[in-house]
């Protein structure tokens, strides 16, 4: 076991590498860093600090390795416009897309868990051809036009929800943290629950939608694996009500490929919320970035995408790690 | 491959030395499946409409009259000039934009799934049939590429190039040539086992040979699969790339750029979001229900 937890993380490690070398490399893609790394404005001084300061004048190798020693403390250089280390702009707008990231998911499952056992347990019936029918138009549909459609539709139309936001004015000092739903929802604070509530939920669901499709479609799947087993049909044989056999028997076998898959599509939630956020003007690492990009503001970009490509790696190391602990077979494969 | 037989009767014409030729008998395959069907016309029609646009357009699409910006749809102008969908922001025939939109989705589509897929044939047969460290390595940049958060990754790129097409493809195929690789590479292991590949290295081919003659064939149908189920999702990527402003450059019509234009005037104009839109959500449903059946047609045994 010691043997697999070393060699999985020696395997994060080469990946964060090759991460780093790939940001390294899009740095020195026009063959001139110094300039992405100024605003238009700066002046000849200014140039020739940062080439200096950040060693651009010096041999290529060299210059790699101090951006890897660099990367390992995080440090991508400071923002222009706000004067401040770039990593740590962006690890303030960290936790409103990690909380956006984790409603979406927690939407997600809350769609595909009863969607793909009811579509499992009625295959090729109405139910099951509706179900993967809008499951199929869900993996079609660009979510950021999901998104202003659902503002269309529940914002201007009917008028029950926000446009944008986390929060209504003055809701904010409630608050002791920036996660703001689940802090209301651990608090029992109801003001507090109830306006985060209301301004993640178009949000979560514009950022949920792949997720929900591909969920669903893997929960019938899965549901339909194991539902033809041996023990499906002995528990029915016991004299188990339908209930109990789909929903304890079948579903806990059903659930490993889940979890696998959890992982992954919370990574690809974290790093995939950039439309949703422009969409909605949510203040987290996506709305950041596509603001950096507009004011040429180099070091939050890429702070942004280590940080986003670090924390993915994180997730499946540990995913990883959980699940060998699970399954005894895994580490001794 | 199922119920040949049914369609080598069918279709008599079509029989050659006793077997139905493989175009035939998917053809016919095609036809027995309603749902994929309904997916190749939808296709049909985009392609045409992409070819045919200075025919189908019924205005010039840039166009710009201010004064009749922001019409709804089914508007009759004093000049004369009637707008099926309305008009954008500038007063541009919005019909006439989508028409000709549907030009720059189908090229950067295609050949991003095209480019991409030939970078993950060489790197998936490399990797599975070299086996060892180049395995190892290839697997390895694998993972790094599947880090990536790929939209920021799209945006830190188009940081330090600017928005172009070639960019555009690039960016997506960076991203999609993991998929072709992980799939190609363990068709490759399986088929590296086959007997005939065994005979072929017995009887002394040499390697280029027995990758080029009996590898390659024989893994060419995932990549296919993978391809026809990707070209929705790269249809999505290209959208999301222009919405967000870094695809395409904006002088170019694109579905998704469109949509991004509209998105500032959703309370008073929401047409001009609402219909780049259904014309996306249409092209991938078609693609996605054509893909379907490739991939049950060619391998049902792959799963994405």
């Amino acid at each position: 076991m010691l043997k697999y937890i070393a060699g999985r993380c020696l395997q994060a490690l080469v990946v964060l590498f090759g991460i780093t070398a790939i940001c390294f490399a899009i740095l020195h893609l026009t063959g001139d860093p110094a300039a992405l790394m100024l605003p238009e404005s700066a002046v000849q001084e200014d140039y020739q600090e940062i080439k200096s300061r950040m060693g651009f004048d010096r041999p290529m190798v060299e210059q790699f390795a101090q951006y890897m020693a660099n990367a390992a403390r995080l440090d991508f250089g400071s923002s222009y416009l706000q004067h401040r280390p770039a990593m740590a702009i962006v690890l303030d707008r960290l936790p409103a897309t990690f909380e956006l990231a984790l409603v979406a998911f927690m939407l997600a499952l809350i769609v595909a868990l009863p969607v793909g056992i009811l579509s499992a347990t009625h295959r090729n019936t109405p139910v099951d051809y509706a179900a993967m029918s809008t499951a199929l138009v869900g993996q079609s549909m660009p979510n950021f036009w999901l998104g202003l459609m659902l503002i269309l539709i529940f914002s201007l139309g009917l008028d029950l929800l926000p446009t944008s936001g986390r929060l209504a004015y003055g809701i904010e000092s409630r608050a002791a943290t920036e996660f703001y739903f689940f802090e209301g929802l651990l608090r029992l604070d109801w003001v507090l629950f109830s306006d985060a509530l209301k301004h993640i939920l178009l949000p979560a669901m514009t950022a949920g939608l792949y997720s929900s499709a591909r969920l669903t479609r893997l929960v019938r799947s899965s549901m339909l694996d194991v539902l033809s087993e041996d023990y499906v049909r002995t528990a029915r044989a016991k004299g188990l009500s339908e209930w109990v056999v789909v929903n304890v028997h079948a579903l806990k076998n059903a659930s490993i490929p889940l979890v696998t898959m959890a992982g992954i599509e919370l990574g690809l939630l974290l790093g995939g919320t950039v439309v949703t956020e422009t969409v909605f003007a949510w203040p987290g690492i996506g709305l950041l970035t596509i603001q950096a990009l507009q004011n040429d503001d180099f070091p939050i970009i890429q702070s942004a995408v280590f940080l986003l490509a670090f924390i993915f790696v994180g997730v499946n190391l540990v995913v990883d790690l959980m699940y060998a602990w699970l399954d005894p077979r895994i580490r001794y494969a | 491959m199922r119920e040949s037989g049914n369609s080598r009767a069918a279709a008599p014409g079509a029989v050659r030395n006793g077997r139905a030729t493989p175009l035939a008998d998917a053809w016919q395959s095609l036809l027995r499946h309603k749902a994929a069907l309904c997916g190749a016309a939808i296709l049909a029609v985009i392609a045409a409409m992409a070819v045919f646009s200075p025919w189908l357009a019924p205005y010039d699409p840039s166009q710009q009259i201010p004064w009749e910006a922001r019409r709804a749809p089914l508007t009759l102008f004093d000049s004369g000039r009637w707008v099926l969908l309305g008009t954008d922001h500038l007063g541009r025939d919005l019909l006439s934009r989508i028409v000709y939109a549907s030009r720059v989705t189908l090229i950067v589509s295609f050949t991003a799934v095209v480019i991409s897929g030939f970078i993950g044939l060489i790197v998936g047969v490399a990797a599975g049939y070299l086996g060892r460290w180049v395995d190892a390595v290839c697997m390895r940049l694998v993972d790094i590429f599947l880090a990536f958060p790929f939209e920021l990754l799209a945006l830190s790129i188009v940081a330090v190039t600017g928005p172009s097409l070639s960019v555009v493809v690039a960016v997506i195929a960076l991203r999609v040539w993991v998929v072709y690789a992980r799939v190609v590479r363990s068709a490759t292991l399986a088929v590296k086992e086959k007997d005939f590949v065994q005979a072929a290295v017995a009887v002394g081919a040499s390697e280029l040979r027995v990758v080029l003659v009996h590898v390659l064939p024989n893994v060419l149908s995932p990549a296919i699969v993978i391809a026809t189920l990707y070209v929705g999702r790269v249809i999505l990527i290209e959208s999301a790339l222009s919405f967000l402003g870094v695809g395409v450059p904006a002088s170019t019509p694109t579905w998704g750029g469109i949509l991004g234009d509209g998105r500032s005037y959703i309370d008073t104009a929401w047409w001009i979001a609402f219909f780049p839109g259904l014309a996306i959500l249409v092209t991938v449903l078609g693609v996605n229900l054509l893909g379907d059946w490739v991939r049950d047609y060619l391998d049902p045994r792959i799963q994405t």
